[in-house]
C-alpha cells in the first residue's frame, strides 16, 4: 500500500444549484454545496478542521471560510486551475494522515454565466503586466482558453493523424451520458456531424469541442479512515494520488501533445498499486475534446498517438467499453470554470451506486484526473470502494 | 507605424529590455547559458535548464519552423477587426519555441513544419514585434 492509500475517504459530496443562478453569489453557492455535502456525510460544520478552497478572488479561502464560519487548523489554497480539487484531495489525505486535521472540506463555486450576462465577467486574458504570458504571448492575440487548446489539438493532428471526427466522438459520448443525467445542462441528441457543423472557434476546435460556461459549484468532505467507517454513506477510499505541473504559458509546454497527467497518473497508479486495466470508470477533465484524448494517452489507457482511434465507435459512451465522464462532463453537464470538483462528485456517486439511469454496473474503482491552466497542471485521484 | 495602436503592448522591464531593443533594431536576440550552453525563451536572467545566472544575449538566426498554429475565429481583446487571424508557436533553429504569428501568407496556407524566417513589425515608436513569414525550403 502506498503512502496515502486508504488513510482517508470521501464521505460526503454535493453540487450547489447548477446552470444559471443569477440571484446567487458564488459564496451562497459554496454554502449551499457545503450544507448538502455535510448532510450527505451526516456531519456538521463543527466537524470541519481542514479547509481547502480555490478560486479567483483575492484571498478567497479566507473570505469563504469567514462566510461559512470556519476557523480551520489546516488550510490549503493551492490553485493550479481546474485541477485544484484533485490536488486538494492529495493534500487533504496527507494532512489527515499526518494528524494535522481530521475532517476536510473542499469547496468551490463560480457564477461565470450570470457574470457574463450581467457584463461583470472577469477578464481572464488580462493578468498582471509582469506575467511573461502578458509580455510575450498576449501581444500576438493569444487569449485563453480556446486557442491554447487548439494549438495542442492541431499539433496532435499533425503528429498522429488525429481527426476532427475523432474529437467529435468525445463530445457525442459526453452528450449521451448527459441525456441520462437529470441535472445536466445539454441533454438533446448530438451527432458527429452536429459537432463538425458547429461554428469554428479556433482551428481545429468547433464550438461543440468546447465546454459549457455555467454557474455552480460543489463540495467534497474527506475524513480519516477510522471515522469514515461510522458515517452515513459507504466510504469512498482514496487509493492513490499524484500531481504535477510542467509549465504555465502554452509556448513553454515541453511537448504540446503530452500533459503532466503522464507524471501525476504514474504517481497515483504507483501509490494505489494499480494500473489502467484495474480502473472501472474514468472521470477526465473535459474543458475541450482534445483534453480528454490527451489524458487517455498520458494516463496509459492507450499508447501516445492512439487516442483518436481509441475513442472511435463511441467507446466512451454509455454501453461503451471505457465509460468516461458519466455525468456528461464539462462538455454537456456543467462547466463553471474549474470542473475538477465535479469529477470527484460524480466518481463518488458512481462508486456508491447512486447514479440511477446512468449508473455503471459493478464499479469498484474510479480514476479522476483534473487538468488546469493551459494544459499545465494535472492532479490524479484513484478512488475505490470495498 | 501608428501612434493610436489599440492592441495589448508588452510591459518592458530591465530583464527584457535588451530583447525589445533588439527587436527595434530588427534583431531577434535570445539568451544562451554560458554554463551549460542551453538557449531559452522567453528571456530570463537565469538559465531554466541549469539555474545558472551566467546567461548571454546572442543573435538568433531568425529561421525556424511552425511548431503549431491556430486560426482564431473569436478575437482577443483589441483584435476584433483581425478575425480570423492566426497565432503560431515557432520553433527556432536554436531549438527553442516562441509565440508569434505568421504573416505574408493566407491563413489557409499555414502548415506545421513550414519553414519561416523572422520579420519585424514596428507597432509603435517603442515596440517592434517579431513575426514570421514563410521561406522556400
Amino acid at each position: 500500500m502506498g503512502a496515502l492509500t486508504k488513510k482517508a475517504a470521501i464521505v460526503g459530496v454535493a453540487e450547489s444549484d447548477l446552470g444559471y443562478t443569477p440571484n446567487k453569489t458564488f459564496l451562497q453557492l459554496i454554502a449551499q454545496a457545503t450544507k448538502r455535502a455535510l448532510d450527505d456525510a451526516g456531519l456538521t460544520i463543527h466537524d470541519i478542521d481542514g479547509f481547502f478552497s480555490a478560486g479567483w478572488t483575492t484571498m478567497e479561502s479566507m473570505m469563504v471560510a469567514e462566510y461559512l464560519g470556519i476557523r480551520p487548523s489546516y488550510s490549503d489554497n493551492t490553485m493550479p486551475g481546474g485541477a485544484a480539487f484533485e490536488f486538494h484531495v492529495q493534500h487533504a489525505a496527507a494532512a489527515i494522515s499526518a494528524g494535522l486535521c481530521d475532517t476536510a472540506l473542499i469547496c468551490y463555486a463560480e457564477t461565470r454565466l450570470s457574470d457574463r450576462k450581467k457584463g461583470i465577467a472577469m477578464n481572464f486574458t488580462a493578468g498582471s503586466p509582469q506575467e511573461p504570458e502578458e509580455q510575450f504571448d498576449v501581444p500576438y492575440g493569444l487569449w485563453v482558453p480556446i486557442p491554447v487548446y487548439a494549438l495542442s489539438a492541431q499539433r496532435h493532428m499533425y503528429q498522429y493523424g488525429t481527426t476532427s471526427e475523432q474529437l467529435a466522438e468525445i463530445a457525442v459520448a459526453a452528450r449521451k451520458w448527459a441525456s441520462l443525467n437529470p441535472v445536466a445542462t445539454m441533454r438533446d441528441a448530438l451527432s458527429i456531424d452536429d459537432v463538425l457543423a458547429s461554428p469554428m472557434m479556433s482551428t481545429p476546435l468547433h464550438l461543440r469541442d468546447c465546454c459549457l460556461v455555467s454557474d455552480g459549484g460543489g463540495a467534497v468532505i474527506i475524513t480519516a479512515a477510522e471515522r469514515a467507517k461510522d458515517l452515513r454513506k459507504q466510504p469512498v477510499w482514496v487509493l492513490g494520488c499524484g500531481e504535477s505541473h510542467t509549465h504555465r504559458s502554452i509556448a513553454a509546454m515541453p511537448d504540446l501533445t503530452v500533459t503532466p497527467a503522464r507524471y501525476s497518473g504514474e504517481r497515483a497508479f504507483r501509490m494505489a498499486g494499480l494500473g489502467p486495466s484495474d480502473i472501472d470508470l474514468l472521470e477526465l477533465y473535459d474543458s475541450f475534446t482534445i483534453t480528454v484524448l490527451l489524458q487517455l494517452e498520458d494516463l496509459g489507457f492507450c499508447p501516445k498517438g492512439e487516442g483518436g482511434r481509441f475513442v472511435e465507435g463511441q467507446r466512451l459512451a454509455p454501453n461503451g467499453t471505457c465509460p468516461v465522464n458519466t455525468g456528461g462532463g464539462g462538455l454537456s453537464y456543467i462547466h463553471t470554470g474549474m470542473f475538477g470538483i465535479f469529477l470527484l462528485i460524480e466518481a463518488a456517486r458512481q462508486l456508491r451506486g447512486e447514479c440511477a439511469g446512468r449508473q455503471v454496473r459493478g464499479v469498484k474503482t474510479a480514476l479522476c484526473n483534473g487538468i488546469g491552466g493551459n494544459l499545465a497542471s494535472s492532479g490524479t485521484v484513484i478512488l475505490g470502494v470495498d | 507605424m501608428t501612434t493610436d495602436y489599440k492592441k495589448p503592448l508588452p510591459y518592458i522591464h530591465d530583464e527584457t529590455r535588451t530583447y525589445w531593443e533588439g527587436a527595434k533594431n530588427h534583431e531577434l536576440l535570445i539568451r544562451k547559458c554560458r554554463a551549460c550552453g542551453a538557449y531559452h525563451y522567453y528571456p530570463r536572467d537565469l538559465c531554466p535548464s541549469c539555474f545558472s545566472f551566467d546567461v548571454d544575449w546572442v543573435r538568433a538566426s531568425g529561421r525556424g519552423i511552425v511548431y503549431s498554429f491556430t486560426v482564431c475565429h473569436r478575437p482577443a481583446r483589441g483584435f476584433e477587426e483581425d478575425v480570423p487571424y492566426n497565432i503560431a508557436i515557432i520553433e527556432l533553429e536554436e531549438g527553442i519555441r516562441m509565440m508569434s504569428t505568421v504573416v505574408g501568407c493566407p491563413n489557409a496556407d499555414i502548415r506545421i513544419g513550414m519553414p519561416v524566417e523572422v520579420v519585424f513589425d514596428d507597432l509603435t515608436v517603442d515596440v517592434t514585434l517579431p513575426k514570421f513569414r514563410p521561406v522556400d525550403s
